[in-house]
């Protein structure tokens, strides 16, 4: 009998017990379809509109975001030149002449931020360095999220030993130099193409920095395990790995959405570090750490060769943060910390 | 306490041998090998290098050899580039450099970071705690590879007050540079910890209790609420000493200081071996003997932490 009535538990289930409460709030034609009302989730974006630096970071990632996108193809469009394209015919000092000025002196919008020393136009290059760097960010961050989500709620759910092994094996982690690790593994494996080495990077990235991630995880399973969702779900039968995915990793979102978002600058800024050292992302491809590398080499000459790669950078990442410190106010008024 | 320290021992000693373990393997993993570069060697030759360091004999006895060295001299063999110089002459020499930026950055960064954090949370909302908080933010934001530059660019080819790079012994005018490169980020994180633990701290019921008692504002913060707000801060140490060390790396190239994370990328660069290893080794003890010391630490700051 019970094995009948399973299917309709397991949806009154999957509505959770917050949810639970909004019925009222439910329209006829939203009725059946996934219950929205005045949820955590509309009211945590209410509070995150309501945090101006919040929101300021959040335009600026964006506008960031699509103008890397599109942007290499834009100026491709207007102006006629890729990323990678170097002038045959100026001579070399009227290539690297300041920003806003072109080759005559007079001012012009050609290179916004200046040419590097090859006549690139470097604006360009700064924005496609940002596609390699957001890319590596976000798909780091995703793997890390992966490798971190699971880890955290396996070992909470199971709990007694195993989580202890599982959590003493990431304490043990935490106090590696796991950085010098990937250095060595960036310089061993340097792999011939710079398609393979951004590979290696984002895997070697998002291998070493779950493990803060699985430890929020852990923490919130373990405070949601013994409620009596959980409870009814194990008493109709649902298996633990349905039980850990399906209803317990969904009510993690919050502080999970929250340490991404804030995982994302801490990695591209290792990216950074690793690129600027000569591990990350290898020539032609471009990332604002191996911009920032190139940059250093004639500071005293061209100094806007670094300064507008690293303040594009440090302006990113400052927005980044402050739309995860946003998220987490947002999402949580109680974890109000740091 | 004791039994604590013993175990936490009994612990970092396979960690270590571990951390070494990985760093062997992914070296052996790796294609090619230190002595192939652009030309290749003649057969007689490789055979003879490969005879030489031993390369010949099977990876079971390599690792043993290693490994046995490692754990009974705590000797790390001779570098592969560096000729005729030893892995731990080498550590002993630049490990100083790296300490003495890295010890001055943390400590400017603890000084500045708790004065900051502090005044930031007794005035909260006010234009002192936005102002430190939005420069902290800043900090945390600016990677110092663009930090650094940017403060040659100031003070020495601007302004001509401090010079650019180098080394020139302990207390010089040129560490003044890499030391607020490198306190930077460290600065912005202590001060957002220490408003963070004191702000949670002083709407606590001891600190009520202080006030209450009639003790002036000074003693409260002083005596009283800097201790319990402290403890974010300390449990920072740890991790922070990682990224320190992650930081020289980036201040020493920069700079030109001939300390260990220059040497370290340098071994990368040329693939030496015994170098690396014996470096990684060296990190990751001192690393989890700072850890341990950050716990014990803990435990006497924090009359309500008890370890078993």
């Amino acid at each position: 009998m019970a094995t009948e009535k399973k299917p309709e538990h397991d949806e009154l289930i999957h509505i959770g017990p917050e949810m639970a409460v909004a019925e009222a709030d439910v329209h006829p034609d939203e009725a059946g379809a996934f219950v929205r009302g005045t949820s955590l989730w509309r009211d945590a974006w209410r509070r995150l509109l309501k945090n101006k630096l919040a929101v300021f970071g959040l335009v600026v990632v964006i506008v960031v975001t699509i103008a890397s996108i599109i942007g290499p193809t834009v100026i491709e469009h207007t102006f006629g030149f890729t990323p990678d394209f170097i002038p045959a015919s100026n001579p070399k000092l009227t290539r690297s002449m300041p920003p806003f000025k072109g080759p005559d002196n007079e001012f012009s919008w050609l290179h916004p931020m200046g040419t590097d020393n090859a006549g690139r136009d470097q604006f360009a290059r700064v924005l496609q360095g940002g596609q390699i760097s957001l890319f590596v960010g976000i798909l780091s961050t995703l793997v890390s999220l992966l490798i971190g989500v699971s880890y955290g709620a396996i070992a909470g759910y199971i709990g007694g030993r195993i989580d202890n092994v599982m959590m003493r094996i990431v304490d043990v982690l935490y106090s590696l130099p796991y950085v010098i690790v990937v250095i060595v593994l960036l310089s061993m494996f340097r792999s011939q193409t710079p398609r393979g080495q951004l590979t290696l990077l984002f895997i070697a990235l998002g291998s070493v920095s779950w493990l803060t991630m699985a430890r929020i995880v852990r923490g919130q399973i373990l405070s949601l395990k013994n409620q009596e969702f959980v409870l009814a779900a194990r008493a109709t039968g649902v298996s633990a790995p349905r039980i850990i995915f399906r209803h317990l990793v969904p009510n993690t979102l919050g502080p999970v959405i929250v340490y991404a978002t804030l995982t994302i600058p801490q990695i591209m800024l290792t990216e950074a570090f690793l690129s600027f050292l000569g591990f990350g992302v290898q020539a032609p491809l471009a990332s604002w750490g191996s911009l920032a590398a190139d940059g250093i080499t004639n500071i005293a000459v061209f100094p806007w060769q670094l300064i507008f790669p690293g303040a594009t950078m440090a302006l990113t990442l400052f927005s980044l943060n402050f739309l995860g410190d946003g998220l987490r106010d947002a999402l949580d008024p109680q974890m109000r910390t740091v | 306490m004791l039994r604590f320290i013993v175990r936490r021992l009994l612990v970092t000693i396979p960690t270590i041998l571990v951390v070494i373990s990985i760093t062997w393997v992914l070296i052996k993993l790796a294609p090619g090998n230190f002595y192939s570069g652009e030309k290749p060697l003649s057969p007689a030759v490789e055979k003879s290098i490969r005879e030489k360091y031993g390369l010949d004999k099977p990876w079971y006895q390599q690792y043993g050899k290693t490994m046995w060295t490692i754990v009974r001299h705590l000797d790390f063999g001779t570098s592969l580039k560096y000729e005729g110089q030893s892995v731990n002459t080498i550590i002993k020499r630049s490990f100083p450099v790296s300490a003495a930026v890295g010890i001055l950055a943390y400590l400017l960064a603890l000084i500045v970071g708790i004065t900051a954090g502090s005044i930031a949370a007794l005035k909260q909302n006010s234009k002192w705690d936005y102002t430190s908080m939005a420069l902290a933010m800043l900090g945390i934001s600016v990677p110092n590879f663009v930090l650094g530059p940017i403060l040659v660019l100031i003070f020495s080819l601007g302004l001509y007050w401090l010079p650019p790079a180098r080394w020139e012994g302990f207390p010089s005018r040129n560490l003044i540079l890499p030391v607020l490169t490198l306190s930077a980020i460290y600065m912005a994180y202590i001060a957002r910890l220490t408003r963070a633990g004191m702000l949670e701290v002083l709407r606590s019921d001891y600190i009520r209790t202080a006030r209450a008692k009639g003790l002036s504002e000074r003693d409260v913060v002083l005596k009283h609420a800097l201790r319990g707000g402290l403890m974010p801060v300390v449990s920072y140490t740890g991790p922070a000493l990682a990224f320190l060390l992650t930081g020289t790396v980036v201040v020493e190239r920069i700079f030109a200081l001939p300390g260990l994370g220059n040497y370290f990328i340098q071994a990368s660069l040329n693939r030496d071996e015994p170098l690396i290893i014996g470096i990684v080794a060296f990190i990751a003890i001192t690393l989890l003997f700072m850890n341990l010391l950050v716990d014990i630490a803990y435990a006497y700051l924090d009359p309500r932490v008890r370890y078993q």
